[in-house]
């Protein structure tokens, strides 16, 4: 087990190689799932406020597309 | 739908709210199937797989560095194509692609120069060369800043498009130039030894972890593109939204 961490004196190298690279994947599907269910919200706050008739109108449009 | 042409099917899909759904269906497995790529790659990059008989236990590198470094240049390709897309048929889905590829393809070139670093300090003796393959991928990241600069600085979204658009494929001129620049000059950089005329001269046990970990890699990158055009899409909605009832 030891062995494996001092990966044959390397360690300093390798390690910061791996960590950076599970920081920067954590990193980038942390903010791009963050931004996706912000801007979900915001739609669906936004077409409650617009009103029954708009909504309405959105709807039938989405349905012709 | 039998009597539809190619072209007409093709624009079926490239409608956003197709996009949407059909999107929201595939990410799932897919984010599935990159989770089971990564591990897989990382249990043989990290425990069943040699040591370099050269490089000792630093070849490990290799198998962040490489996929790192593809993704990066393949992220730009993306970038480019769907730009080119986008201005020559203005479709608004392949604007949508282009902006949500930099970030990603920023990042791993991020990883691709940093881990490069890593690598070289033990194997060359140097953090950092300013020879022709170390500076064109610091190009690209600045490409890429660039890129996603000019995004933020043009509020409407067509007009941010084309701008951008242009500077993607101007840009463009430094892929070749990255893959070919360990041949054109001398370097401390090795050549290519997987994609290469003749077949890989890499040994088998360190392929394995190696392609395991560019598929993952890969895959990783799709299914976030998919998520941020998705979250592009509802972000030019609420665009849209506000627009709408600033005009009431």
């Amino acid at each position: 087990m030891a062995e494996f961490f001092f990966m044959g004196g390397y360690a300093a190298y390798v390690w910061p190689v791996y960590g950076l690279a599970l920081l920067v994947v954590v990193g980038l599907v942390g903010q791009s799932l963050l931004d996706y269910r912000r801007q979900l919200r915001l739609v669906s706050e936004l077409e409650s406020k617009a009103g029954g008739r708009a909504r309405r109108a959105a709807r039938t449009h989405r349905s012709d597309a | 739908m039998s009597t539809l042409s190619t072209s007409q099917r093709l624009q079926a899909f490239a409608n956003p709210t197709r996009f949407m759904s059909l999107s929201g269906r595939i990410l799932g497995p897919m984010a599935a199937v990159t989770a089971l790529l990564l591990l897989s790659g990382l249990y043989f990059a990290l425990l069943d797989s040699p040591p370099d008989y050269q490089q000792g236990e630093t070849v490990r590198i290799m198998y962040v560095h490489v996929p790192s470094a593809w993704l990066a240049m393949m992220g730009y390709m993306i970038m480019a194509g769907a730009s080119a897309i986008g201005l020559i048929f203005r479709h608004p889905l392949a604007d949508v692609c282009a902006k949500s590829a930099a970030p990603i393809g920023a990042a791993f070139t991020f990883l691709a120069l940093v881990t490069g670093s890593l690598w070289g300090k033990p194997m060359w003796g140097t953090w950092w060369v300013w020879d022709a393959r170390l500076t064109s991928m610091l190009i690209l990241l600045f490409l890429y800043l660039g890129y996603i600069a000019l995004w933020a600085t043009i509020e409407e979204p067509a007009r941010a498009a084309r701008g951008a658009a242009v500077l993607a494929l101007v840009g463009a001129l430094n892929v070749p130039i990255i893959h070919y620049s360990v041949v054109w000059w001398n370097t401390l950089h090795q050549p290519a030894s997987v994609f290469r005329m003749g077949g890989p001269t890499i040994a088998a046990s360190m392929l394995t972890p190696l392609m395991l970990m560019a598929l993952g890699f890969t895959m990783l990158f799709v299914t976030l593109l998919l998520v941020r055009m998705r979250a592009e899409i509802l972000r030019r909605r609420v665009r849209g939204l506000l627009l709408a009832k600033a005009d009431m």
